[in-house]
């Protein structure tokens, strides 16, 4: 698989942007998660406004072999509607904070969909073909009279225009106190692990009554919680291995056969901090926003406020890598406090390959690392750069005194227009951008 | 970012008082020129993180991450505020400006109401360790509220600190960390919104008094409580409650998670509900489906309180 960027036969170019072109964004409509299927077929993407809206890859054209297929509306449903808590008088958000698809084991494809505190399974079916020549009722469905059934037929399947149905076939409600923050789907496929600030649940995929707790952080005392849990994921093939990050920057791996209760780590990710570079702000920039396996499931990596870290599982003291995702942003951080923009929680995502790594900025940006040729690349998700097939233009921010033609400030970031969450196709070289209530997808320019 | 109008304020405020207590204003003065710049970036950034902390949403759940990591960042500062004696200056200066309840910056509001104190606290050099038992409030006015809550005295004031208000913010504190008890309450308990938005509600009416005047408040604790109905359940928890939902996550309805040592007002309205609900006993799973129809009742009691 191609690499990020750098070489000459390789580049990013436009191919579909999905979502209203209008100034005035509906909160509904902002995208809070995009996720690809496992073959990469399906692209499902959840809102503020509680739906789903997936897309699937339509077949290559056969007369232009060059250009791939697109990605048209495959299916669209509300997944969670807002609740009220009554106990608490509070309001349960109807955005979907995570999608996980489950790997495909019939025609159906099946996905998990979460919001604050209830993760839904849904099953999306096709239909295209419908039985006809019932004996009971008509064909627009009335009944028919018994005594005038004369003879019997055995109803035909008949073609009929593809349907596609979402349909909610579990609900696991009432496990999680504070707000659900990952979802993982575990290599077994028959479990998975959800996530709240501080606590870690494991379920069946078949039962919906019961949840085992793994982890809980909770102290006995609250006034004594100085760290949350901020991301959770399952091993791509230890069924029994998880990992979960904080809100400190670090991140402990554990093994589901050591205790019931996984409290006791089995491994521990920290790096040691840098004393030069100590400020009040240290420890809400070290807080991390995600953490992902790579698919080989040797290494994982994470995400905190400024950079990308890659960390070796067999390696607790410090990552094998780190890539600097916007430096410039280390000297504005008062300003960032003050308008909360250092609390946002920015995705990343390996590539099919694990040669690559992709993150989101502000002002509609995204990088991506190229983990061999370290080479990296900013690109931006804008309307101005959405002709079709039309080659992406790397873009550059200026540190120093002297703007160079082309490059932009730090000061005229957007730091409305954030990238948070962003998806890789699992074999090809397509991503998925989420610019507020936008999707833009990318493809490589196929040379 | 940090405007060198900022340091003039902060003498201002000194400077104002000054019928009495020119002694204390003469030494605070003094105090306060030392201050670097760094002092104050960090005052502002002090400022400005119990501003977060205050500031609630009152519809939605706030966002525990961001309200722990906040909470950690004002304990940071304290605490390299009391190593270097900063504290126990400002502590100080401003109580005497409090004391001639001229005090009006506004950028110092949320010190103040951190550093409002009882006379008796005055004189200590030494952080009080958080009181465990006692109001727990997040600001002091919250601890207010809760105190007067609990004594049911509709009449008194906001700015009537009653004795027992713990200095919530003194350094080493765990008094950061009642906001998100305020949440936990929130959240882990069945206590009831209401009580986080009189909270919140009356946390910004009640910066927005101080700004005006810290003199007598105009409102009556019964406004700023509104329809307070549901107060603070028992601190310990209900065994025969967990039993009954002992499949679904026990903490959800973990009484005990409410902030400890709360001073509770007997139950009413719903709570009576979910102990009259302990008394069914145990059942094997189909409690989540008797949950759900005790909490349609419990809706129905809850519309018939607040009256919607």
């Amino acid at each position: 698989m191609a690499g990020v960027a750098g070489g000459n036969d390789f580049q990013w170019c436009f191919s579909q942007v999905k979502g209203a072109i209008d100034e005035d964004v509906a909160e509904a409509d902002i995208i809070s998660t995009v996720e690809f299927n496992h073959s990469g077929e399906l692209l499902a993407t959840g809102d503020k406004g509680g739906r789903v809206v997936i897309f699937q890859h339509e077949q290559e054209c056969k007369n232009r072999p060059n250009l791939r297929g697109e990605y048209n509306v495959y299916s669209t449903f509300q997944s969670h509607e807002p609740e009220f808590d009554y106990l608490k008088s509070l309001e349960i958000e109807e955005k979907i904070n995570k999608i996980r698809w489950l790997p495909q084991q019939n025609s159906a494809h099946f996905l998990l969909s979460t919001n604050d505190k209830t993760i839904k399974l849904w099953k999306i079916g096709e239909r295209d073909k419908r039985a006809e020549g019932y004996n009971l009722k008509d064909e627009d469905g009335r009944l028919r009279d018994p005594f005038r059934i004369t003879s019997l037929r055995v109803p035909v399947l008949m073609p009929m225009d593809l349907m596609v149905e979402a349909s909610p076939r579990r609900v696991f409600a009432n496990a999680h106190t504070y707000h659900i923050n990952s979802i993982s789907v575990n290599s077994d496929h028959q479990t998975y692990l959800s996530a709240d600030d501080l606590r870690i649940n494991l379920w069946h995929l078949e039962i919906t009554d019961r949840s085992f707790n793994i982890v809980d952080i909770k102290p006995a005392n609250m006034e004594e919680l100085t760290e949350v849990i901020t991301a959770a994921e399952c091993h791509p093939n230890q069924c029994n291995v998880f990992v979960y990050s904080s809100s400190k920057g670090t991140i402990r791996l554990c093994d589901m056969r050591t205790a019931a209760l996984c409290d006791s780590h089995t491994k521990f990710f920290e790096e040691p901090e840098d004393p030069s570079s100590r400020s009040f702000f240290s420890e809400i920039i070290s807080s991390i926003s995600d953490v992902k396996f790579s698919h080989s499931g040797r290494y994982m990596m994470t995400r905190d406020y400024l950079s990308v870290k890659v960390w070796d599982l067999n390696m607790e003291n410090r990552p094998v890598e780190t890539y600097q995702v916007h430096e410039y942003l280390r000297s504005k951080l008062c300003s960032l406090y003050e308008n909360d923009c250092i609390f946002d929680k920015f995705e990343c995502c390996w590539n099919g390959s694990d040669s690559a790594i992709m993150t989101g900025s502000y002002n509609n940006f995204f990088r991506m690392f190229d983990r061999n040729t370290r080479k990296d690349i900013t690109l931006e998700a804008s309307r101005e750069s959405s002709k079709p097939r039309a080659t992406l233009k790397p873009r550059k921010v200026s540190t120093g005194g002297k703007r160079k033609k082309d490059e932009i400030s730090v000061d005229s970031l957007d730091f409305n227009k954030k990238i948070l969450h962003t998806a890789w196709h699992p074999k090809e070289n397509v991503i998925a951008v989420a610019a507020t209530n936008n999707l833009y997808i990318f493809q490589d320019k196929i040379n | 970012m940090f405007p060198k109008g900022t340091k003039r304020k902060f003498s201002d405020s000194r400077e104002e008082p000054v019928a009495g207590g020119e002694d204390v204003n003469q030494s605070s003065l003094a105090a306060v020129r030392m201050l670097s710049s760094y002092s104050l970036q960090r005052q502002s950034l002090l400022d400005m993180s119990l501003i977060k902390l205050q500031l609630c949403h009152m519809l939605v759940e706030p966002n525990l991450c961001r309200s722990v990591l906040i909470a950690n960042t004002v304990r940071q500062i304290q605490e390299e505020m009391t190593q270097d004696g900063t504290w126990q200056i400002m502590t100080q200066a401003l109580s005497a400006a409090n004391a001639a309840a001229q005090c009006s910056a506004d950028r110092l509001v949320a010190t103040e109401v951190l550093c409002r104190q009882t006379e008796a606290a005055q004189g200590e050099q030494v952080p009080k360790p958080f009181p465990v038992v006692g109001s727990e409030g997040c600001p002091a006015e919250e601890v207010l509220e809760e105190e007067e809550a609990a004594a049911a005295e509709v009449g008194m004031t906001m700015s009537t600190v009653s004795p027992q208000a713990p200095t919530s913010y003194l350094p080493g504190t765990f008094g950061m960390d009642p906001c998100w008890e305020e949440e936990e309450t929130g959240e882990d308990d069945d206590d009831d919104e209401e009580e986080d938005s009189e909270e919140c509600g009356s946390g910004s009416e009640g910066e927005e008094r101080e700004r005006d005047s810290l003199v007598e408040d105009t409102r009556t604790a019964e406004q700023v409580f509104g329809t307070f109905e549901i107060k603070n359940p028992a601190p310990s928890p209900d065994p025969a409650l967990e039993e009954l939902f002992s499949d679904v996550d026990a903490s959800y309805y973990d009484l005990d998670t409410v902030l400890t040592g709360m001073q509770s007002v007997p139950k009413m309205g719903p709570y009576d509900l979910l102990e009259s609900l302990s008394s069914h006993g145990p059942s094997p799973l189909s409690s989540s489906t008797s949950c759900r129809s005790d909490l349609n009742e419990l809706d129905h009691i809850m519309e018939i309180i607040v009256g919607s």
